[in-house]
Order: C-alpha cells, then sequence, then structure tokens
C-alpha cells in the first residue's frame, strides 16, 4: 500500500502531460491487470495501445474513464489529479462528484457502440451536452448537427440506432463523445465489432478527427495498418506492463524486443 | 329465470359492482406502480439500510397472506389510531402487496439494461439520478412491461378480497344477488365474465399497446 500523499497535488511547470499514470497497479482479487505503470501522453499526442487479450490494455482506458478504480498510484489529466482530489494538502481517494467533474474532460468511444437505443441519433447526440453542460436545446443542436455532418451522418440524425449498421452507429457514437468537447478521446477496440467492410468508414472518420482536431487521443486496436498511420507512439502491452514502446515505424518496423516480434508476426499471419 | 332477466333485473348492481371495482383497480395499480418502483430502486441502492427496508417490506407483503392484510389494514390499524374507509383500506391493501411483486420485477428489469448503458452515460458524465431516469429507466421499462402485464391482472382479481371487508365492489354485489336469489351459477358466472372481460379486453391490450408502441419508437422488433 504507497500512500497518496507522497504524489504532487498538481502537476506544474513546462510540458505537463495531458495525461500520467504514476505507479498505476490494478488488480482483480489475486490477478495483477495492470503492474505499476508510469505513462506519460502529451496534449494532441496520439497513442496507440496493441497487445494480446488480457495484456491489460482495455483497462488502461477504462481507468482514464474512471470506470475502474486503481489500486494503487494515481493519474493526472491535464495537471490534475483524476482518481484522487487534493484535501487538507494531501491527495485522497475521489469521491462520486469530483470523479463525474473531472470525466468531463475525457470522451470514450466503446467496442459495442453503447448508442442508446430509445433515442435518435440526433437525441443522443445532444444528451450530455443539454442534461451535463447545460446547453440551450438550439446550442446543443447546432454542435451536433456539425458534428453529425463531420462523421457524415447528418442525413440519418433522426434515426433510432436500430435502424443504422454498425458502421453508422460507431460513428454517432464518436459524434456522442466529440459534442461533450472533451479534452482526451478513448477509443477502445472501436472497429472490433465490426464487419471487415466498414471498418474504413470509422477509421476514416478517426483520421479526420486526427487532422482537424488538436485532441489527445488513446486507443486500444487491432487494427495495426490504422495504429501505424494515425499515431505518434505506438505502446505495447504484455502481462500488465508496457513491453515496447516507440514511434509506430521503429515499433512495427524494428521491434527490440522478443515478445514484441512474436506478437507483431502473429497479428501478420493471421491477415 | 331467464339468464336475459336475470341481467335486466340485476344487470344494474352488477355495472355499479363494475365501477367500483374498476376504481379499486386504477387506484390500486397506482399504488402498486409507486410502490414497485420505489422500492425496486431501493432494493439497487448503495446504501445497506435502504436495501434492508426495501427488503422488509417485500418480504413481508410477499410473504402474508392478502386477505390477512386486508384484515390488517382495515381491522387492526384503527387499534393503532388510523381508521381507513373500507375504499380507501382496500385498494391500499391489494396496491401495496401487488407492489411487493412489481419491486422485484422493476429491480430485474434495470438489472437486464445492458452494461454497456450504463457505461455510456457514466462517460457522458451524466449524475447517477440522471443515468437512471433519462438512460437506464426508459430501457428498463420496455422490459419489465410483459411482467407487468401479469402483475395488473393480479391487482384486478386482488381487488374482489376487498369485498371481505364491506366494500359494495363487483366480488360483494354477486355475493349479495346470491344470497337474494340463490341462483349461484348466474350470479357468480356473470361476475366471473365480468373480471375476465375486464382482464382479457381492457388491461392485457393496454399493456400490449403500449409495449408495440415503445418498441416501434425504438424501431427494435
Amino acid at each position: 500500500m504507497d500512500s497518496s500523499q507522497d504524489y504532487p497535488l498538481e502537476l506544474t511547470g513546462t510540458n505537463v502531460p495531458m495525461v500520467r499514470f504514476m505507479n498505476v497497479s490494478k488488480n482483480y482479487g489475486g490477478l495483477k491487470v495492470l503492474d505499476n505503470l508510469n505513462l506519460d501522453v502529451a496534449e494532441a499526442e496520439k497513442v496507440s495501445i496493441i497487445g494480446p487479450s488480457g495484456s491489460g490494455k482495455t483497462t488502461v482506458l477504462r481507468m482514464l474513464m474512471t470506470l475502474e478504480s486503481i489500486n494503487s498510484g494515481v493519474i493526472y489529466v491535464d495537471g490534475k489529479p483524476l482518481t484522487h482530489m487534493p484535501r487538507g494538502g494531501k491527495l485522497v481517494p475521489a469521491d462520486a462528484s469530483y470523479l463525474r467533474r473531472m470525466r468531463a474532460s475525457i470522451g470514450m468511444c466503446f467496442q459495442s457502440f453503447n448508442l442508446f437505443p430509445h433515442m435518435t441519433a440526433l437525441q443522443n447526440c445532444v444528451e450530455g451536452p443539454i442534461q451535463v453542460l447545460g446547453l440551450s436545446k438550439a446550442e446543443a443542436r447546432d454542435r451536433a448537427e456539425e458534428l453529425l455532418s463531420m462523421v457524415g451522418m447528418i442525413e440519418k440524425k433522426d434515426q433510432h440506432p436500430a435502424r443504422l449498421s454498425g458502421g453508422q452507429q460507431q460513428r454517432v457514437a464518436i459524434a456522442r463523445a466529440l459534442a461533450m468537447r472533451p479534452k482526451v478521446m478513448l477509443f477502445d477496440e472501436v472497429t472490433s465489432a465490426l464487419d471487415p467492410e466498414v471498418i474504413g468508414e470509422v477509421t476514416n472518420v478517426i483520421r479526420k478527427l486526427v487532422s482537424e482536431f488538436r485532441l489527445t487521443m488513446l486507443m486500444v486496436t487491432h487494427q495495426m495498418g490504422f495504429a501505424a498511420d494515425i499515431s505518434d507512439r505506438v505502446c505495447f502491452f504484455f502481462s500488465g506492463k508496457i513491453e515496447e514502446q516507440g514511434e509506430p515505424k521503429q515499433l512495427f518496423g524494428d521491434p527490440k524486443r522478443e515478445r514484441t516480434q512474436q506478437f507483431l508476426s502473429a497479428v501478420k499471419d493471421a491477415v | 329465470m331467464s339468464l336475459w332477466l336475470f341481467l335486466v333485473q340485476y344487470g344494474s348492481r352488477y355495472l355499479s359492482g363494475s365501477l367500483v371495482t374498476a376504481s379499486q383497480f386504477v387506484l390500486a395499480s397506482l399504488v402498486t406502480v409507486v410502490f414497485a418502483v420505489t422500492f425496486g430502486l431501493l432494493l439497487l441502492s448503495k446504501t445497506y439500510w435502504l436495501r434492508a427496508f426495501a427488503a422488509a417490506y417485500i418480504d413481508f407483503f410477499r410473504g402474508s397472506s392478502l386477505v390477512v392484510q386486508i384484515y390488517w389494514i382495515f381491522f387492526v390499524l384503527p387499534l393503532l389510531g388510523l381508521s381507513l374507509s373500507p375504499f380507501i383500506a382496500g385498494f391500499l391493501a391489494v396496491g401495496l402487496n401487488t407492489g411487493a411483486y412489481g419491486a422485484e420485477v422493476v429491480r430485474g428489469a434495470i438489472l437486464a439494461v445492458p452494461k454497456g448503458q450504463w457505461e455510456a452515460a457514466y462517460a457522458l458524465s451524466m449524475s447517477p439520478a440522471k443515468r437512471m431516469y433519462r438512460i437506464i429507466f426508459p430501457q428498463a421499462f420496455l422490459i419489465m412491461l410483459p411482467p407487468w402485464g401479469n402483475l395488473l391482472i393480479d391487482v384486478l382479481k386482488g381487488t374482489a378480497l376487498v369485498s371481505l371487508i364491506g366494500l359494495a365492489e363487483l366480488m360483494f354485489q354477486a355475493k349479495q344477488i346470491n344470497n337474494l336469489t340463490f341462483l349461484s351459477a348466474q350470479a357468480f358466472g356473470a361476475a366471473l365474465a365480468i373480471y375476465y372481460l375486464l382482464a382479457r379486453f381492457l388491461i392485457t391490450p393496454a399493456v400490449r399497446g403500449l409495449e408495440s408502441r415503445l418498441r416501434r419508437k425504438m424501431s427494435r422488433t
């Protein structure tokens, strides 16, 4: 059990990362899912996380979204602690309302889309801005329509999710997350549940995001080519640790570690 | 006496009984829904005492007979200083009883909403209350409608027991007509038919209609 008081209340100075994992560990019962993770993501940096299943990569995103608690360490977002809050000069585990305030700067897209089935595409995209950010209906609608146009879904804005294909649902889900104006966007295997022929429509939307927005992005993916194209950095996770990380060209072209080489050749064989 | 003559002679009593039954049904249904939703949500509370309180309510009202509950509310509560008319005691007892069953239905339906829906609402930073009433409950509502069809029929049938504390509803009228005429087949046959018709042609179609309308709205087939 480490004490959180050894961690800074706030990250200051130049080059404060947008996201910092500091000695973060996570167990499920006796199983160590993440082992003393240290990871910085700079503002507007795009980081892809790859690795075999069970390596803890999705857990990284879920912890950042505060969907999972952490067992030790501290996560900072934009210089402020996310998992903890300052109280009396030290950090204590964050309560629900602090978490809610902090996670507003983080948006997430899920493997299974998770659009709200009782709402149209447009209603899905205005729900958060109206209910959480307190935008007026007109403002929220303008913002949502702009984003739905960007993801190419404006013609389908009045459809319910059940009438949309997987690729279309995922594009709406991206617009819904962006409508909250997050600083950090998390993509958790967003193409894994899609038919091969529609994967491109989703990855193209993400490419567009990369070129048009100054967003910090963390992405767990099995699409190696896509990860290579859009990432500034690729992290290879193996049994709860970053086994190797580097620029995509280096990591995919010239992996140093044996496990990375094995994983990449296994992935290549599968294609 | 022919059935026709029987109905001509006693029809108005059946009608007035049916009206009382119908109003008992409507009010008991309201009580059922309010208690089912409230205690269903309490069962899911993070606070132990709220969960325990809800479990105790459900245990009590599911674990004892409705007739005893009606008697208790009508005959025992006055001893504790709360006197209720047969009408109020009646729909209250029936509603509290079915509400206990409904609470489990509500709880089950809420838990049946896919986990991803909670997570998506959470990821939008929605407060727990908004997550529930904007996102989860509307979906749970659709899931719980078929069992609600059952419960509402139970409410209707439960109101027949209110005749035991002297409320002049349908069953009460049927018994009186039987005592007057000794025409048991007609007297109770008519009551049977009216209960059946109410359940079959009002409650069931109403619940089914609501369900298919909501399903169409979600475009889920």
